[in-house]
């Protein structure tokens, strides 16, 4: 199928030749209410590449305590994916470069119905959908309705993937690979930077897309570490806590997230000119 | 189309359900995080091999006799049918079961996997106590490490349960995140294998959930059905006109109506919790009132929103207070071959007191929803016509709820 150049993909171009690695939050859509869309701008100006915007769940079994109270939280604040459409719609009036990644539970997906969810997704701007609990083999419809769009569906590797699942992975895969370099929820203990570098090259036999990974990436130094081998950096725990505590702390809230992106990008950064 | 399909097969007496992926039909499927897959293909394989292996459905047959204690009996409720004055009512006494409930069925086989498998911890959910207690049980048996997760609100409703895995030497924990239920105990038991895949079984408790387990937990409970027809032929010479159990998950129904699913002239009847009422916002009924969508690993009927959020579930029965249902429940409902009314809360508590005045059988209050229907059922069928009913469990775990019903404290 041939599919415009879309804008994850401008974007890994835009970095290869900066021979810069990609930095990625995540942040829950609606948490805090009404800040999201400040958040994300303030994130891109202090150095992300990309945004994984999560939608909201009732039961998101494959997160941990923080970033499943950010979705309790959300779905008590009535936030549906109309509301997360809206916020993409509102960023793209002053930002029409920076990839988002929806990323988030099939329920929700399956109610609004596949082809509302991909038609409504691609006129906000939405770029990429990760679909955490839909497997490559079951992703049929939903993955060819997003090519059609010129949308990528983001797919997940872990520890415990085999060769195997990992050829078939890579087979449906665009846009880049999120590589989870922990077992357990989000938000689980430190990460080995060694058996990570070794598992992403072994990815790389598999993938011609780039490999981005997640979990344990809570500060400056993790990000730069994960930055040395990976193609991009994900951290989604550690911004969910910080927003969590805006309801005590308000403004100065969102103003640690923007400085812990920050740090994250000048060590990641550093760390390319040190080398 | 496909309905018609499956009803045409059904003639043919065929029933293939699942397939090799998990699908009953569009129901069903493993929709998990690709942090699971390894441990459930893991599991898959193991099972298929060993549901085919003799010395596995030796030891099987064995710890069902001899530490179950069945074959359980089929009782007639002779005082009950002539209260009634219809059909005549055989009660599946799974309540006679060592634990008191047939989760100890699906137990005693998911353990012997676990052994197999090598693992030394065994992880599980719970709603009423029932399934954490037996396995706590299996798991004191073979000495494993075991951790239940119970949502906080039934750790208090159940609190006879607790103690009793407590003293069997498990670790209860408290699920505090979203309706505190069984729902709730199921993702932090989800979450849990996903960190220790390697050393630990998750011995998930009903016909729910990602494949192999709808499929596994069914045939692991098939053996209820199997001695039921073998004991209502010795006894009547023929089979009944229906089938009545409880539905929650739906172990305990599958594991009676999967030895007569061919068998088109036995009526199959899955009763659901109304709690107050399937007409209200407090109710367990996701076959009346709920639509399909994708929990916990299924595409199966759920109560959700029209955005797509999981809607609480009630029940005064813990374990019937859940917001999905198995997959196949799903399936045999749409192809018609099921019919799942409901019963609540009010008519539950009602045949709890009739059983037990009537039969000296005080039923757990999920299987007194089976029983409410056939107080209504029975009237309406000849005195020549026969209903089993499965007691799925005892009643000594609810006495406390129904005491606290009748303002008293025990």
């Amino acid at each position: 199928m041939s599919r415009k150049t879309n804008r994850i993909t401008a974007c890994f171009a835009r970095l290869q030749e900066r021979e810069r690695k990609a930095l990625i939050p995540y942040i829950l859509a609606g948490d805090p209410p009404g800040k999201t869309v400040e958040v994300m701008h303030q994130m891109v100006d202090k150095g992300a590449d990309m945004i994984e915007l999560g939608f909201p769940f009732s039961d998101p079994v494959a997160d941990g305590p923080v970033i499943a109270r950010a979705h309790e939280r959300a779905v008590s604040h009535g936030v549906t994916l109309h509301d997360v459409f809206a916020m993409v719609s509102e960023f793209r009036e002053r930002d029409n470069d920076t990839p988002i990644v929806l990323m988030g539970y099939l329920n929700p997906v399956e109610i609004m119905g596949y082809h509302r969810f991909v038609e409504l997704a691609s006129e906000a701007g939405v770029d990429g959908v990760l679909m955490v609990d839909l497997p490559p083999e079951a992703a049929g419809d939903l993955l060819d309705m997003l090519h059609e769009r010129g949308m990528d569906m983001i797919n997940l590797i872990t520890p415990t993937t085999s060769d195997d699942r990992m050829a078939k992975i890579c087979r449906v895969a665009s846009g880049y690979l999120y590589y989870v370099s922990l077992k357990g929820v989000t938000g689980a203990a430190t990460l080995n930077t060694a058996d990570v570098e070794q598992r992403v090259n072994h990815i790389r036999h598999f993938a011609n897309i780039p490999v981005c990974v997640g979990f344990g990436i809570r500060d400056g130094a993790s990000a730069a570490a994960i930055g040395r081998t990976a193609d991009g950096v994900i951290a989604g725990s550690v911004l969910v806590s910080e927003l969590a505590r805006y309801g005590s702390e308000g403004q100065a809230a969102i103003d640690r997230v923007a400085s812990t992106i920050a740090e994250m990008r000048s060590a990641m950064d550093d760390d390319r000119m040190n080398e | 189309m496909v309905d018609q399909e499956i009803s045409e097969s059904l003639e043919q007496h065929k029933y293939d359900q699942p397939d090799l992926m998990g699908h009953f039909g569009r129901y069903g499927g493993r929709f998990v995080a690709e942090t699971l897959m390894g441990a459930l293909e893991d599991l898959d394989r193991t099972w298929r091999e060993l549901w085919r292996d003799k010395t596995f459905q030796a030891d099987f047959d064995r710890d069902l006799a001899d530490f179950v204690g069945r074959p359980s009996p089929l009782y007639f409720a002779g005082r009950w049918t002539r209260e009634l004055g219809g059909a005549k009512i055989y009660l599946k006494r799974e309540d006679l079961n060592h634990t008191g409930a047939h989760k100890i069925n699906h137990a005693v086989g998911q353990a012997l996997l676990a052994k197999h498998m090598g693992k030394t911890r065994i992880i599980a959910e719970t709603g009423a106590g029932q399934h954490g207690v037996a396995s706590a049980t299996v798991a004191a048996r073979l000495g494993l490490e075991c951790v239940v997760y119970m949502g906080a609100r039934d750790v208090k409703r159940q609190a006879l349960n607790v103690y009793r895995m407590k003293l069997l030497g498990a670790t209860v924990v408290p699920v505090e995140t979203g309706s505190q239920t069984l729902k709730d105990a199921i993702n932090e038991a989800l979450r849990d294998w996903v960190a220790r895949p390697e050393d630990t079984f998750y011995l998930l408790g009903t016909v729910c959930g990602p494949s192999p387990y709808p499929e596994m937990v069914r045939n692991l409970q098939s053996i209820i059905g199997r001695e039921a027809r073998r004991q209502i032929l010795e006894k009547e010479g023929r089979l009944p006109e229906a089938l009545v159990a409880c539905v929650g998950g739906g172990s305990n129904a599958m594991g009676l109506f999967h030895e007569f699913i061919l068998d088109k002239d036995v009526k199959l009847y899955g009763v659901e919790a109304a709690g107050h009422g399937v007409d209200t916002d407090k109710h367990a009924a996701r076959m009346s009132s709920g639509r399909p969508g994708v929990l916990q690993g299924a595409r199966t009927y759920l109560m959700t929103n029209e955005h797509g959020q999981i809607i609480e579930s009630h029940s005064v029965s813990a374990g019937l207070d859940y917001p999905g249902v198995g997959p196949e429940h799903s399936y045999l409902k749409d192809i018609g071959r099921a019919q799942y009314p409901a019963a609540t809360d009010e008519e539950a508590l009602a045949a709890f007191r009739q059983l037990t005045r009537l039969e000296g059988i005080m039923p757990a209050l999920e299987s007194a929803h089976a029983l409410a229907w056939v107080d209504k059922l029975a009237p309406t069928m000849d005195k020549d016509q026969i209903i089993i009913c499965n007691l799925s469990g005892r009643g000594d775990k609810d006495i406390h709820t129904v005491a606290a019903i009748d303002g008293l404290e025990v």
